[in-house]
């Protein structure tokens, strides 16, 4: 087909500057998500009809501040410009988006763009806050003073686009170079020896752009990604800083105030009026008051949460009884093939609507956490509650992926992208399956409903509901601290937070997020869950006894059972027998000392792939057939009367108050979810965070669990 | 000179000096806080830290120890801040 690739544009700019909003307007709904290679930094590209039908590849960068890196995604911005991305040539064109209300700080990236020497035009986006505030831009005179095409656009209004695309236009046919700031003649110098050192060390040439981010940065984040080891490169830099500072010019300062001192200049007279006070101000005064602040902010939160599971209910009900009707329409044409009944039933549906049942709360998450976060308020949050996470590691931007955590954990691993220290993020994406997600809770219930509520009534009852959810944060918190202060020895990023204006945000923008993370989750997580679920499907259906589930249910028909109790007590014969079964049987002394008896161990195993499996794999275990849920009267009474048969518990129950409470930990720390965990590979850039963290959880659930049983059954002895 | 942390809200100060081989200090000199450029303490966050400050056309939250290291020259209207507490 096209032979020839399209060019491609950069679209860099400060975070808050609207720049994805600007994005979506030119791109429209043609864009592609991906991953850069190695980082879990998202890829975001679009295509664009400039006028005439000539397409570009737009490429929405992550906001960055400066091209002195210090995040994964702040490098992912200097490797895409300086084409070190391995397949990727550099951009043929860079857009800078400013922000009109803050054109000086904003054109500070552009000045470093400069340096780079890629062909670069200009959007100033937000031209209609500007104008309310009574800023006026002299875009003419700006562009003179650049040397180079600027637009004036306001992309949440949708006005100025097209001057955007005939600027595009322009950049590609005349391809202006942003002029450069005028290096003393020391820097100069300086940055051609630690060119010339680095191009020796790494037998690669070293553009000037990159020359002076070894210079410049302490952090060697960029020399050290580039190859230049520290051996080497510590006496070249010194070298050359020391002639810096023979200058009398400070090496990291420079930069700055050679920058400042010019776009001071180059913005004298472009710039008129200077702003009344922004209406966020006001907000602030209220929304960030020492007393009321914090009282919006669990205002806000309870609401979030609220609001998450009463929209999600009836989507999720709709969602179990389709695939419930789907297995009722596929049962009876697969009647006498009952391999072929109960792998669609119980395997393949069974699965797909473990999976697509989380869905709903995943993508109402998504869209609220996405409304709150374009509105401006996601920051002030971290502000409230940087103090509490602080200690610990984590920071004010670790609360909403903990607090999603608490509805599903993949929203919360998802949303750590917003936080800008690598440490920090992976601290938080570790620390987040340990929030009590809503799969967990019909374990808790049925254990409440059937033992803690009859027999110690309402109030403990709802005692432990509670402590159960807050099991996990108290073990997770210490996690986090000894994560971040004894393992992880990753370089912490400067808690830097800016506080952008209020807006009201662009649904559509948010929506079309939501549509992409839930995507994405469907296709990356979907097919390993249903690869698990088949495994664990076949795992407990083979191999069959016809002959031992005959007898089974001669044993209970002479019993005087009546046909579907015969018929359970042949399922749960079948399941005895099965891999799982047996896989249970020789598991059960692991968990013996938690009280679990062998059917017990089979749910714990059946729920790998998805903790609310536990539920009906105990119906079955239990001999009630498989039409069992969270509620079922007769699923309580088998259990309560479950008896040990064998070993020094013979004839006692196995569900005493210990066992019940050993379960219910084990469950709420346990690493059981396969969407997790390959999330949280995909998050952490690779399997081996994920593995860390199954581990992790799944020996603290056991410990802990044995822990509550051992110390339970001698207090009650 | 002022650590600019010891400043109360409401307090403005000139920018004397910063410490340029700090990360946090390079990323608030890209952020425009150069010796001579005039910042205001918003206000602090409800549990005391971090501090919002108002510089270069933007509110920026940062916590006490990352603004240790930063000088500033208190304006002559404003009242001379409290000593640290011991």
């Amino acid at each position: 087909m096209s032979a020839a690739p399209l060019p491609r544009i950069a679209v860099v700019g400060n975070p808050n500057t609207g720049k994805s909003t600007l994005f979506n307007a030119l791109t429209g709904l043609r864009q592609r998500v991906g991953n850069y290679p190695g980082v879990t930094v998202a890829r975001k590209s679009g295509t664009c009809d400039l006028g005439g039908g000539r397409l570009v590849e737009l490429i929405d960068l992550p906001g960055l501040y400066s091209l002195a890196a210090v995040s994964p995604d702040e490098r992912v911005v200097i490797d895409v410009l300086l084409g070190r991305i391995p397949g990727e040539a550099p951009p043929d064109l860079v857009l800078v988006v400013c922000d009109a209300t803050n054109l000086l700080r904003n054109c500070f990236l552009a000045a470093q763009i400069a340096e780079l020497g890629l062909p670069a035009v200009l959007a100033v986006n937000q031209a209609d806050v500007a104008r309310e505030r009574g800023i006026e831009i002299d875009i003419p005179l700006l562009a003179g003073r650049l040397g180079t095409a600027v637009a004036l656009v306001s992309a949440w209004k949708g006005e100025g686009i097209a001057d955007v695309r005939r600027t595009l236009l322009r950049g590609l046919d005349q391809r202006p170079v942003l002029r450069r700031s005028e290096w003393p003649e020391a820097i100069a110098a300086a940055l051609a020896e630690v060119a010339a050192a680095a191009r020796d060390a790494t037998g690669r040439d070293i553009p000037p752009a990159l020359a002076q981010r070894f210079l410049f940065d302490s952090a060697p984040t960029l020399a050290e990604s580039a190859g230049w080891a520290a051996p080497a490169r510590e006496p070249a830099l010194r070298a050359a800083r020391d002639r810096v500072r023979r200058a009398g010019l400070n090496p990291p300062a420079a930069e700055p105030l050679i920058h400042y001192a010019r776009l001071r200049r180059d913005l004298e007279g472009v710039v008129r009026g200077t702003g009344r006070e922004s209406r966020s101000a006001a907000v602030d005064r209220i929304l960030l008051h020492r007393v009321l602040g914090p009282v919006c902010f669990a205002v806000f939160m309870l609401g979030l949460f609220w609001s998450v599971f009463a929209l999600a209910k009836g989507p999720m009900e709709w969602i179990l009884a389709g695939v419930d009707g789907l297995k009722a329409l596929a049962a009876p044409s697969l009647e006498g093939m009952p391999m072929a009944q109960s792998l669609v039933t119980d395997g393949i549906l069974g699965g797909v609507g473990a999976f697509l049942v989380f869905l709903p709360q995943i993508a109402f998450l998504f869209l609220l956490v996405g409304l709150l976060e374009d509105s401006g308020y996601m920051a002030r949050a971290a502000f409230i509650m940087d103090r509490l996470f602080g200690w610990c590691g984590l920071n004010g931007k670790s609360f909403v992926p903990l607090l999603s955590g608490f509805a599903c954990a993949i929203p919360g691993i998802l949303s750590t992208r917003t936080i800008e220290d690598p440490k920090a993020r992976l601290a938080t994406a570790f620390a987040v399956p340990f929030m009590s997600c809503s799969a967990r809770f019909p374990v808790y219930a049925l254990m409440c409903a059937a033992f803690i509520g009859p027999q110690h009534g309402a109030l403990w009852e709802s005692v432990a509901m509670v402590g159960m959810h807050l099991v996990g944060l108290l073990f997770a918190v210490p996690i986090a601290f000894i994560l971040t202060r004894v393992v992880l020895r990753v370089r912490p990023a400067p808690f830097v937070l800016e506080l952008p204006r209020y807006q009201l945000p662009k649904v559509k923008d948010v929506l079309w997020r939501v549509w992409q993370s839930v995507w994405e989750f469907i296709q990356k997580a979907g097919t390993i869950i249903f690869a698990l679920t088949i495994v664990v499907w076949a795992l407990s259906y083979f191999p069959r006894d016809e002959a031992l589930a005959e007898r089974a249910r001669a044993v209970a028909v002479a019993k005087g059972a009546d046909p579907a109790a015969a018929d359970a007590a042949a399922a749960a014969a079948q399941v005895e027998n099965s891999w799982m079964g047996r896989m249970g049987k020789s598991i059960q002394p692991v968990f013996d000392p938690a009280g679990f008896d062998w059917k017990l161990t089979v749910g714990v195993l059946a729920s790998f792939p998805a903790r609310e499996v536990i539920v009906s794999t105990l119906g079955i275990t239990y001999a009630l057939g498989e039409e069992t849920g969270a509620d079922s009267e007769s699923l309580y009474a088998a259990m309560r009367e479950a008896r040990w048969t064998e070993g020094p518990r013979a004839g006692t129950a196995i569900f005493t108050l210990p066992t019940v409470l050993a379960l219910m930990v084990f469950f709420a720390l346990c690493s059981q979810c396969g969407s997790t965990i390959v999330t949280l590979a995909r998050e952490t850039g690779g399997w081996k965070w994920a593995g860390i963290s199954f581990a992790t959880m799944t020996t603290l659930a056991w410990l802990a669990a044995v822990a509550v049983y051992q110390v339970g059954t001698a207090l009650m002895s | 000179m002022t650590p600019l942390a010891q400043l109360l809200p409401g307090q403005s100060g000139k920018v004397v000096s910063l410490n340029p081989e700090r990360v946090v200090d390079q990323r608030l000199m890209a952020l425009g806080l150069l010796p001579g450029m005039v910042v205001t303490v918003v206000r602090r966050a409800p549990l005391g830290d971090p501090v919002e400050f108002a510089f270069n056309g933007a509110e920026i939250c940062l916590r006490q120890s990352e603004a240790a290291d930063i000088w500033v020259d208190v304006a002559a209207d404003c009242p001379i801040p409290r000593p640290p507490k011991p």
